[in-house]
């Protein structure tokens, strides 16, 4: 791959990627690789994001779930725009 | 089938029960913490003894008095212990100790420390240790098949990082050498939540993967929700783990089960620094998710390497097994390159793919068993935290 991606996405049916770059910033016009079969797609960043943290593929709805892996990993609380920052702040364990 | 991998052989010492070990120490162990003090004055003595102090083995009793005595004899049964110098406080537990390690055929001797005070106690325990190291050093490494290494894993200071690169590195490492009939040891119990319905079909059969969803489901049970103030954020995940970005357990736990790879079963369940009984293959070890608890408890069931993905860099290491550090995180790699021995940040940038990173880490193995000191070793690393598992009488 000549270009590095911004973000990794690990399965199609996943609707967050993890941004893989440091001092990533707002209007990035990204490079987002899946790491399933590496074919790529670009979206534009929203926010400045932390390396390691994750992006949304998708405008969220309160009460939508996140899925990475192709799996359930955890409740939106707070409605996320595509491109933008998921922690903590707007998504939550529905485990403990 | 043969593979690339079955002419592989490394450098060990073969001891007295047949088992490899990939290190040659000389252990000076305490029963208890009350012949710590002892224990290290021998190894300060003797050079090329350790002392592995420790906080437990007082008025424990029932379970954890059990898992006491399994992580001391497993710990000083270990293939890369050559000799131990056991030291009690009283004879009774030191000879239980003793005689466990002993069954190993390894050297051990056994003093106990009342009736004589400390002094004395040194005196001839220090005698024994420098008999054990010039016997010790004259052992010659010897050539062995990889088969024959056991070889743990868990991972630490995870982000996102680790389920995208260093946790499928390892992964794939399994996936290649546990068909070549290496022992395999996994564990950290808490941290499958959210992935236990993909772990329990990993079991060899139904009965495996029922008798592991009983034992995960315990300790949901018995230990977090018998014990969780609150969703148990900041503790698992961790404050470490948040900050790289993982954001729940479920999260954490996918990304946790890369580590056994694509196509690897587990064949059987471990207590707490139990040894394996079922031949070779993949096992899971009931364990905390605490490095140093589960380093220590997998050396005590018999690893002598142990693999360990970090994302933000855990510096953990272990005093007899030699921990092989593996990051997939270029900030990681800019800031901490110290702790890391195999950089797998390519991954990230598609440069490197999982395979590739699977020989890198396999080759280090054989370099660690032949005797390069990982960067944990180098730096000092020799966290042995016994598992306790409620208060003492």
């Amino acid at each position: 791959m000549a270009e590095i991606p911004h973000l990794l996405v690990h399965e199609h049916d996943d609707n967050v990627g993890v941004v893989v770059v440091e001092g990533l910033t707002a209007g990035t016009d990204m490079l987002v690789c899946v790491t399933h079969d590496n074919s790529t797609f670009r979206l534009t960043s929203g926010m400045d994001v932390p390396i390691g943290h994750k992006i949304a593929l998708k405008d969220f709805k309160e009460g939508d779930t996140a899925i990475k892996y192709g799996e359930d990993i955890g409740k939106i609380i707070a409605d996320i725009a595509k491109g933008d920052h998921v922690h903590t702040h707007n998504c939550k364990t529905k485990r403990w | 089938m043969a593979s690339k991998f079955s002419n592989l052989t490394v450098k060990g010492y073969r001891r007295e029960n047949g088992r490899v070990g990939v290190r040659n120490h000389v252990v000076i162990l305490p029963v208890d913490d009350i012949s710590n003090a002892a224990c290290e004055a021998v190894a300060n003595n003797v050079k090329g003894t350790m002392a592995l102090p420790h906080a437990y083995g007082r008025l424990q009793f029932g379970e954890d008095l059990e898992l006491h005595f399994r992580t001391m004899i497993g710990t000083g049964a270990n293939p890369n212990v050559a000799a131990v110098v056991v030291i009690g406080i009283e004879p009774g537990w030191t000879k239980r100790i003793a005689d466990g390690i002993r069954a190993t055929g390894k050297p051990v001797s056994e003093f106990s420390i009342e009736q004589k005070g400390d002094f004395e106690t040194i005196r001839a325990a220090s005698w024994a240790a420098k008999e054990y190291v010039h016997w010790a050093t004259e052992l010659q490494r010897e050539e062995c098949s990889i088969s024959e290494l056991w070889v743990s894993t868990k991972c630490g200071e995870s982000d996102t990082t680790t389920g995208l690169g260093s946790c499928p590195t390892v992964g794939n490492m399994y996936d290649k050498l546990l068909p070549e009939g290496i022992y395999g040891f996994f564990g950290e119990t808490s941290e499958i939540t959210g992935a236990e319905h993909i772990c329990q079909k990993r079991a060899i059969n139904e009965e495996v993967g029922e008798r592991w969803y009983k034992m995960w489901k315990a300790y949901q049970d018995d230990v977090i929700f018998a014990h969780q103030t609150d969703d148990l954020s900041d503790s698992q995940p961790t404050k470490g783990n948040i900050e790289g970005g993982l954001t729940t357990i479920e999260e954490k736990a996918l990304g946790n089960l890369e580590k056994i790879g694509r196509t690897s079963q587990y064949i059987d369940i471990l207590e707490p620094a139990e040894m394996p009984a079922s031949g070779n293959g993949l096992y899971f070890m009931d364990s905390s998710s605490a490095a140093a608890e589960c380093v220590t408890l997998m050396a005590a069931g018999g690893a002598v390497i142990h693999t360990f993905p970090t994302g933000q860099g855990n510096v953990v290491g272990n005093p007899i097994v030699p921990v092989i550090k593996i990051t997939a995180n270029p900030r990681t790699v800019r800031t901490m390159s110290e702790h890391v021995d195999v950089d797998v940040s390519g991954i990230l940038r598609r440069e490197m793919t999982i395979d590739e990173a699977g020989d890198e880490l396999i080759e280090m193995i054989c370099r660690t068993a032949n005797g390069r000191n990982t960067a944990a070793e180098a730096l000092g690393h020799r966290e042995f935290s016994m598992t306790k598992l409620y208060r003492s009488a």
